[in-house]
């Protein structure tokens, strides 16, 4: 029987490992034994790495007895295949960069080693991040832990999965349009998408770069607060990352949110949303004012432009961002007689279905003729969008609202049609346009099992107020999340 | 029948542009779906933006400026580990000049 330390939260681990109750070599092990065990129903992992995580971990130990530790010493973390970590493939979940090692660390992988984090593997999501199930990994999709015929979400969905299935105590993301908050809520687990420019993008691979940001996944919120401490704040290397200290956001944990005024935007209850999602987020505003906070109904008018805002914005740089995989310094190679033909028969075989179909749509929305129409047009919408949070924020402190209209769907459901899928990022998309944090937090389950979960809205830099708020609503116990299936 | 938004023609002219070769076969289905795209994004044209100034970046304003100092040392080898063909140093390519 193992000791199933992997079941801790990395609040209970932290205290136990320096307190040498526990190491970190068995913590790690357990960890590593879980994903064994799991691996094969999940697939939550593109890239285990046993060997690098076990070294990790004696190391960690030897700081550990030194003490003085930081809090992630000896904890065992997934990281999203988009982060570039020396010596350790990074692939992206492409075939373009299948065999990419990159000679070097992204920054926040460089901030977690230096607290001394394990890293068990490089966990699997949708390629280069485009999608929301992680069926478009090259490599297969990944399992709900809750149920494996449906999806993990995504893009972020091994790292969701890793979290559920207790194969590590936390796990990096990224989130470009609900790429964190998404599959957190599929799987019932904590994930923020802080604040755009509060965490640093370098060796982070590039999506939609005036929209990409950096962030944890966790089964609590303190869990969540104490890995995004270690990745915030300014980097030399990404002149889009915010000079602003860095709050002690585990301080911010006080359990009080009496006055808090909560706002719920009437166009996030729509029509054609799984009832059980919304009863679920109510049950939870009514917690929240039995807590002492008041609600408050806004309006955020321009929500429904959203999504098409964002397919233009984000494919136009995507297209841009990928000119880069060509075949010459690095990635997969298809040869060719000339250079034109070798760029455009490498990227052919490199590239996804739906990655090449984000390139095109946003080739054409910056070609001659069109650029006007489509992406200064989504640019100027995109600007009412800021401006209607910015009107909503001058009513309340924070915003409450679903994280998806449904729970989990079935793999393959919505394979065949682009459009229905880019739907379910409905209510987290806005988010990224308007470059605010958000934070999925799991309130409930439906008649299946699967969880459900809320999103918590503030303005930029106010991470304090969402951690307070989800903390808060964890601490009244009204709702325990259940232990995944597998 | 709706309104085309793309046509065949257009659609290998943007995949040029992309630099993607598209089996013959594959450009219909591709055509097809870029199409339901434009007019899903058609919905923009409701609104009024004659007034509004785009959005291109929300983070801080401003760029921080550091001093123009080397801090990396060279690394070629490291930087060549990764070219799927190379040879004395240097990336190789197809043949560029005749």
């Amino acid at each position: 029987m193992a000791s199933e330390l992997n079941k801790l939260t990395i609040g209970e681990a932290s205290s136990k490992l320096r307190a040498r109750e526990i190491t970190a070599t068995r913590l790690t092990r357990d960890c590593l034994d879980r994903i064994a065990a799991v691996e094969p129903k999940l697939h939550a992992f593109i890239t285990v790495c046993e060997p690098e995580a076990l070294e990790q971990a004696r190391a960690a130990d030897a700081r550990l007895a030194a003490g003085n530790a930081p809090a992630l010493c000896g904890i065992p973390l997934g990281i999203k295949d988009i982060y570039a970590t020396s010596r350790v493939r990074t692939t992206c979940a492409s075939r373009i960069l299948e065999n990419f090692v990159p000679p070097f660390d992204a920054t926040v992988i460089e901030r977690l080693r230096a607290d001394g984090a394990i890293f068990v593997g490089k966990t699997n999501m949708d390629e280069f991040a485009m999608g929301s199930s992680t069926e478009n990994s090259a490599f297969g999709p990944t399992m709900n832990p809750h149920d494996t015929a449906r999806v993990a979400g995504g893009s972020s969905g091994g790292s969701a999965a890793a979290v559920a299935a207790h194969e590590c105590l936390g796990a990096l993301g990224t989130d470009t349009g609900g790429s964190i908050r998404e599959p957190a809520s599929f799987c019932g687990v904590v994930g923020i998408k802080p604040t755009y420019s509060r965490v640093s993008r370098y060796g982070v691979v590039a999506y939609a770069s005036s929209l990409d940001q950096v962030g944890p996944f966790a089964r609590s919120v303190r869990d969540a607060a104490i890995i995004l401490r270690t990745l915030a704040g300014p980097d030399g290397r990404d002149s889009t990352c915010s000079a602003r200290p860095v709050p002690d956001y585990e301080r911010a944990l006080t359990g009080e949110i009496k006055g808090l005024r909560i706002g719920v935007p009437r166009e996030f209850f729509v029509e054609g949303m799984q009832p059980e999602v919304e009863n679920s987020v109510r049950a939870a505003l009514d917690n929240y004012r039995s807590l002492g906070a008041s609600t408050v109904e806004i309006s955020l008018p321009h929500t429904g432009y959203a999504i098409a805002a964002y397919y233009l914005v984000a494919t136009a740089e995507a297209s841009a961002n990928l000119a880069r995989y060509d075949g010459i310094r690095f990635g997969l190679r298809v040869n060719a007689e000339d250079n034109i033909a070798l760029y455009e028969s490498t990227r052919a075989k490199g590239f996804g279905a739906e990655v090449k179909r984000r390139i095109m749509l946003g080739t054409f929305a910056l070609s001659a003729g069109y650029y006007d129409a489509y992406y200064l047009k989504a640019q100027k919408v995109r600007t009412l969008i800021r401006n209607d949070f910015e009107r909503a924020f001058e009513k309340c402190d924070l915003i409450v609202t679903p994280v998806a209209p449904t729970t989990a769907f079935k793999i393959g459901e919505k394979m065949n049609d682009p459009l229905t899928m880019y739907l379910s990022d409905i209510f987290t998309i806005s988010l990224n346009l308007a470059g605010l944090p958000g934070m999925s937090i799991p309130c409930g389950h439906d008649s299946n099992n699967l969880p459900i979960g809320m999103q918590l809205i503030a303005p930029p830099f106010a991470e304090e107020t969402i951690l307070r708020a989800g903390d808060a609503f964890e601490r009244t116990g009204a709702f325990k999340p259940r232990s995944p299936a597998v | 029948m709706a309104e085309t938004k793309i046509t065949l023609e257009q659609v290998r002219h943007v995949a040029r542009l992309a630099r993607l070769e598209w089996a013959p076969e594959q450009e219909e289905r591709l055509r097809a779906d870029m199409d339901e795209m434009l007019a899903y994004v058609d919905k923009l044209n409701e609104l009024d933006t004659k007034d509004v100034a785009p959005t291109t970046q929300v983070g801080e304003a401003g760029m921080p400026m550091r001093d123009d100092e080397v801090t990396n040392r060279p690394a070629a080898e490291a930087m060549l580990a990764n070219a799927p063909s190379r040879e004395r140093g240097y990336f190789k390519v197809p043949k560029i000049i005749e």
